[in-house]
C-alpha cells in the first residue's frame, strides 16, 4: 500500500533553492506585503489577533432586526430560487371533511442538490 | 511502487453559475470507503457508494454512484440575537458500522445529528384492511383473513434523524469526532468543547472552556479538535494562534489544562503583522496509526510526533509563493480560509488543497511532492493527471502558471482519501472529483 510518488519536483531540491534565497531576507516578503497594507489602512490596528478581530470572528452570521425582517428575507429568497407554481385544482375543499388521501402531497419546497442530479457526469472506465 | 493518478468521475453541475447553496461544506469516507459523503451550504447530504468490483473490468476499481440524499438541516433563526443560524454542513463523521444500517453525524454551526440511513428491499404485501396503493377497504367487504408476506421490491434508501444533539454550543460548531469508545463523541465551538453520548440528547459535559471572564481578554480561539484513534481518553485542540493543545480526561473532569502542548518557537524578530493569521491552524487530524498528528496552517502541513512538543518532525510548503501576497489576501479574505488535510491508509502521504483548484500531496518517505489539478479539461476515462507548476518569480517555463494568474476564487478546502485504496474525493466549489491510481 505505501507508494512513493512517481512524477511531480523534487520537494528537497527546491525547498533547498527557497532556503538559500530566504537565507538572504528571511522576513522580507512578509514585511513588504505589511507595509503595502499599512500604507493601503493607515487606521489599522496594530495586532490583528487582538480581542476585536476575533470577537468578529465569534459573531459571524447575519444579523437582522427581528424574525420579522428574517422571515420576509426567507420569503424573497424562496421566491427568486422556485419556479411559480400555478393554482391546485386539485384541492379539495368545502364539500367534506378531507381524508389523508385526498389531501394533495406536499410540494417538496426544498431543492435537490445538483450533486445527485441526473445531469451529473460519470464517466465510466471502460477496457 | 510510484502512485500514478488518473481521473475518475465528477459529479455536480457544469454551469460556471454557482448557487450558493451548492457550495460543498465537508467531504468524508466511511470506515470501509465503500460510501463517501458530502454536505453542502443548503444543508444537504449526498452520499454516494462505490459499485461492487466488475469482474471483467479487473483494472478499475468501482464507481461511486448516488446512494442516498436528504436534507440534514435547515435554515433558523436565533430569536435572542436576532442572528441567522446557517445550515451548512460544517462536518460529517461517519460511525463503524454495527449492523446492517449505516450512521453518520452532521453538523451545522449550532446542532449535530445523528442520521440512520438504512436500506429497504422488501415491503409486506397481503394487508387486510388496506389496499395495495393505501386506500382502506370497506371493512364489510372483507370476508377472509390472510397473512401478509414480505415480498421484494426496488431497493429503497432511507435516512432518517435518529437523535438530535442541540443547544449545547454559544458559539459556532467547527468540529465533530467519534471516539474510539464508539459510544461518545466531542462538539468543539470556537471557545469550548463538549462531550456526548450518541444515545443521550439531552445532556453534554463540557471538557474544555477557554472563554475568559472578560471578552476583552480573548486573545485565541478553538478551530479544531479531534479524538485519538485509539486512546479513548485523548484528544487535541488547536488554536488560531497556532498551538495544539493534547488533554487526558482522565486527568480531571474540565480539561482547562493540557497535558501536552504543542508549538513551534517563532523567532521575534520575524514577527509580521501577517504572523498570527498565517498561523492560525485550519485543520488537525490523527494519523491512523495515533503516533503522529498533521497540522495545516494557512501557508504548510506539519507533521507532530506525539512525544514531541516543541517542533513539528515534517514542514511541508504548499505555496510558499503566496507568502509576497498576503496583502492582498488579506484585504479579499482569502487569508482566513480554512483548508483541511488528510492522511492515506498507510500514513506515508498526506494532501491538502490550495487555490487555482490545485491540490497537493507529499510523499513523508521519498519527500517528492506533486501539484495536481481537478479540472474538467482531463475528463476522459483514465486520463492521467498531468503534474502542475507554480512559477513564483522571474522567467516562467512552458506549462508553469504564474501566481498572479492564479484564479483565487477556485479553492479546494476539503479532501478525502479513501481508508484502504489509493481512491481520493476533491471537492471544488461545487463539484466533487473523484481520482484513482492508474492500476496495471
Amino acid at each position: 500500500m505505501a507508494a512513493a510518488l512517481g512524477t511531480g519536483g523534487r520537494g528537497q531540491e527546491a525547498g533547498q533553492e527557497k532556503q538559500a534565497m530566504q537565507h538572504k531576507d528571511p522576513i522580507a516578503p512578509e514585511r513588504a506585503e505589511e507595509l503595502k497594507l499599512k500604507a493601503k489602512y493607515p487606521n489599522l490596528a496594530q495586532k490583528p489577533g487582538g480581542s476585536d478581530f476575533l470577537m468578529k470572528r465569534l459573531q459571524k452570521g447575519q444579523k437582522y432586526f427581528d424574525s420579522g425582517d428574517y422571515n420576509m428575507a426567507k420569503a424573497k429568497m424562496k421566491n427568486k430560487q422556485l419556479p411559480s407554481a400555478g393554482p391546485d385544482k386539485n384541492l379539495v375543499t368545502g364539500d367534506h371533511i378531507p381524508t389523508p388521501q385526498d389531501l394533495p402531497q406536499r410540494k417538496s419546497s426544498l431543492v435537490t442538490s445538483k450533486l445527485a442530479g441526473a445531469r451529473s457526469t460519470s464517466i465510466l472506465i471502460g477496457p | 511502487m510510484a502512485v500514478i493518478w488518473c481521473f475518475s468521475q465528477v459529479k455536480g453541475a457544469v454551469d460556471d453559475d454557482v448557487a450558493e447553496a451548492d457550495i460543498i461544506s465537508t467531504v468524508e469516507f466511511n470506515h470501509s470507503g465503500e460510501l463517501l459523503a458530502t454536505g453542502d451550504k443548503g444543508g444537504r447530504v449526498v452520499i454516494f457508494q462505490q459499485e461492487q468490483e466488475n469482474k471483467t473490468q479487473s483494472h478499475s476499481r468501482g464507481e461511486y454512484n448516488v446512494y442516498s440524499t436528504f436534507q440534514s438541516h435547515e435554515p433558523e433563526f436565533d430569536y435572542l440575537k436576532s442572528l441567522e443560524i446557517e445550515e451548512k454542513i460544517n462536518k460529517i463523521r461517519w460511525l463503524p458500522q454495527k449492523n446492517a444500517a449505516q450512521f453518520l453525524l452532521s453538523t451545522n454551526d449550532k446542532t449535530i445529528k445523528l442520521w440512520k440511513i438504512s436500506e429497504r428491499d422488501k415491503r409486506p404485501e397481503g394487508y387486510n384492511l388496506k389496499e395495495e396503493d393505501g386506500r382502506y377497504r370497506d371493512p364489510t367487504t372483507v370476508t377472509t383473513l390472510r397473512v401478509p408476506v414480505f415480498r421484494p421490491m426496488d431497493l429503497m434508501v432511507e435516512a432518517s434523524p435518529r437523535r438530535i444533539f442541540a443547544n449545547a454550543h454559544t458559539y459556532h460548531i467547527n468540529s465533530i469526532s467519534i471516539n474510539s469508545d464508539y459510544e461518545t463523541y466531542l462538539s468543539a465551538d470556537d471557545l469550548r468543547i463538549n462531550l456526548w453520548h450518541l444515545e443521550i440528547t439531552d445532556r453534554s459535559f463540557n471538557i474544555v472552556d477557554i472563554k475568559p471572564a472578560n471578552m476583552e481578554e480573548l486573545t485565541e480561539v478553538i478551530t479544531a479538535a479531534e479524538f485519538h484513534p485509539n486512546s479513548c481518553n485523548t484528544f487535541v485542540y488547536s488554536s488560531s494562534k497556532g498551538t495544539i493543545r493534547l488533554c487526558d480526561m482522565r486527568a480531571s473532569a474540565l480539561c482547562d489544562r493540557h497535558s501536552k502542548l504543542f508549538e513551534e518557537p517563532e523567532d521575534p524578530s520575524n514577527r509580521s503583522f501577517f504572523s498570527e493569521i498565517i498561523s492560525s491552524i485550519s485543520d488537525v487530524k490523527f494519523s491512523h496509526s495515533g503516533r503522529y498528528m498533521m497540522t495545516r496552517d494557512y501557508l504548510s502541513v506539519k507533521i507532530w510526533d506525539l512525544n514531541m512538543e516543541n517542533r513539528p518532525v515534517e514542514t511541508y510548503q504548499v505555496h510558499e509563493y503566496l507568502r509576497s501576497k498576503l496583502c492582498s489576501l488579506y484585504e479579499n479574505d482569502c487569508i482566513f480560509d480554512k483548508f483541511e488535510c488528510c492522511w492515506n491508509g498507510s500514513d506515508s502521504i498526506v494532501m491538502t488543497g490550495s487555490y487555482n483548484n490545485f491540490f497537493r500531496m507529499f510523499d513523508r518517505n521519498t519527500k517528492r511532492d506533486i501539484t495536481l489539478e481537478a479540472s474538467r479539461e482531463n475528463n476522459k476515462p483514465r486520463t492521467v493527471l498531468k503534474p502542475r507548476k507554480v512559477c513564483a518569480s522571474g522567467k516562467r517555463k512552458k506549462d508553469e502558471i504564474s501566481v498572479d494568474s492564479l484564479d483565487f476564487n477556485k479553492k479546494i478546502l476539503h479532501t478525502a482519501w479513501h481508508p484502504k485504496e489509493n481512491i481520493i474525493a476533491v471537492a471544488t466549489t461545487n463539484n466533487l472529483y473523484i481520482f484513482q491510481d492508474k492500476m496495471n
